[in-house]
């Protein structure tokens, strides 16, 4: 099982550490080849409008969007769960998703760096303690297809959901220490999927 | 609704992680919201709005000072990503002004006239985090106790001549090295020498990188000079005057974001760096008399 982080832009190296931690040797991918050669794949947070712009600009752009399309496990926090959305809300000018969850992801709905926040948050799959979770200019869920699974909700909005291979959260668990979501998307989607022979 | 009241805004997690979203990404000068919407296109990170780029400070001269707040709003309505705004070293009540505007961060900058040429703003007092200058790790250290939540190099703004970036990138990245392998009981004195707080060293020492994200400045004109910077240790770079006082903005704002990606792969950067059209002028750093050097400003 290898797994890539999409290395366009944004905080690739925490997801890699993040990764280490549940004793994955991830690595960075940005060209055609890198990513053609993963089973899985991570997209980090940063500027989703900047890592799409920059997927097209050097041809990945569909390479992305017909490998998720096709089974690939794919994890998204943030910039990354904007990115693996269907629908985006409050976007750019014609901006684009890679798309695959069937949801509405509003960009920046929790505000903007001033509204910022951590928080305690209960996330089904994962035991024992809360998740300690940093909002940055955070995404939410505006809506759901019926296949879709709210993993955690905040005041209301779904903040973390899960459909069949894909995992997205509007927060960042990379910057925390705590790997159990990245051990979840390892253990519970990446192997799945595996198993299944995709 | 017992959660919301659980939310914490404005903590160093939040001010730090705002600047690790950043990373591998470009800043970008503009003076207005057509600028902004150019940048924004052009795949900038985010935008660093001001009423008159380093290049033009210079050549005109007098005092800067935090740019309208009428044109900052207006900056912000214009672009769906992060807004930064300058404040004068020292001025606490532009920051508190640019806080109340809801701009994404604040650039405590020697690009502006110094309001305080003793003190830098407590910037633990803001929700609001704050990126500050350095031009080597003592300078970044006392910032980041101040509160800044991430460094920029400072280099020489305005001047399109990039040699002053690379000495304070080298000088940063040479002395977290040499903390890195010094004994413990060496670190009291590197502290003292440092004129920076223990704690601070000795985290550098350990972990061998700033706390916070480092980005590069003042002076990145073209798309190599922007991967050099990150090849030289830049998590990111801001380019101020470099391209809106260049030929073709657009094309040359587009051919620096995708060489900040692509940094270390050479046919990239020869690609990106085709037909942009003139560069800006630029002044040698050698040729401005030392009182007029923005870097020196800041202690």
């Amino acid at each position: 099982m290898k797994i890539g982080v999409l290395a366009l832009q944004g905080d690739v190296a925490e997801h890699i550490a993040s990764l280490g931690d549940c004793g994955v040797i991830a690595s960075g991918v940005r060209s055609k080849q890198e990513i053609e050669s993963i089973d899985a794949l991570v997209i980090p947070g940063g500027e989703s409008t900047t890592i799409a712009k920059l997927a097209k600009a050097f041809g990945v752009f569909d390479l992305i969007k017909s490998r998720i399309a096709s089974g690939m496990p794919t994890y998204g926090s943030c910039a990354g769960m904007i990115l693996i959305a269907d629908q985006i809300l409050d976007g750019g000018v014609d901006q684009e998703s890679f798309g695959g969850i069937d949801a509405q992801v509003r960009r920046n709905a929790f505000g903007r760096q001033v509204d910022s926040f951590e928080t305690d948050l209960t996330f089904a799959g994962i035991s024992g303690a809360s998740f300690r979770a940093v909002f940055i200019r955070a995404p939410w869920v505006e809506s759901v297809g019926t296949q879709v699974e709210v993993l955690a909700s905040f005041n209301g909005h779904p903040v973390a959901i899960r459909q069949g291979h894909l995992l997205a959260t509007s927060f960042h668990p990379e910057l925390t220490g705590d790997n159990r979501i990245h051990r979840f998307f390892v253990d519970q989607l990446c192997k799945e999927s595996t198993k299944a022979g995709i | 609704m017992a959660k919301e009241n659980s939310a914490q805004t404005g903590t160093s997690r939040v001010k730090r992680g705002m600047a690790e979203m950043l990373k591998g990404g470009v800043i970008m000068d503009v003076v207005n919201a057509e600028q902004a919407r150019i940048a924004e296109d052009a795949g900038a990170v985010a935008v660093m709005a001001l009423e008159r780029v380093p290049a033009d400070i210079r050549a005109q001269g007098g005092v800067a000072r935090m740019s309208d707040p009428g044109m900052i709003t207006e900056i912000q309505k214009s672009v769906s990503i992060p807004v930064m705004a300058k404040a004068r070293i020292g001025h606490f009540v532009e920051a508190q002004i640019l806080q109340s505007l809801g701009v994404d961060y604040i650039d405590e900058s020697e690009v502006l006239t110094p309001a305080d040429y003793t003190h830098h703003i407590d910037k633990w007092n803001f929700t609001i985090p704050f990126v500050c200058g350095a031009t080597n790790l003592g300078e970044a250290l006392r910032r980041i106790n101040e509160g800044a939540a991430m460094i920029r190099s400072k280099g020489e703004a305005g001047t399109g001549d990039v040699s002053n970036a690379t000495t304070h990138m080298r000088a940063i990245s040479d002395e977290i090295r040499r903390l890195s392998s010094m004994r413990e009981d060496e670190l009291y004195v590197a502290a003292k020498e440092l004129q920076a707080p223990y704690d601070l060293v000795k985290e550098v020492a350990t972990t061998g990188k700033l706390p916070v994200v480092l980005f590069t400045a003042g002076g990145i004109a073209t798309p190599a000079d922007a991967a050099m910077m990150m090849q030289l240790g830049a998590d990111g770079v801001f380019v101020g005057s470099g391209i809106f006082k260049s030929g073709d903005p657009a094309r040359r704002a587009a051919a620096i974001v995708k060489s900040v990606t692509f940094y270390d792969d050479a046919k990239v950067l020869a690609e990106q760096s085709k037909g942009l059209g003139e560069a800006m002028v630029g002044i040698n750093v050698a040729d401005i008399p030392a009182p007029h050097r923005l870097a020196e400003r800041g202690w």
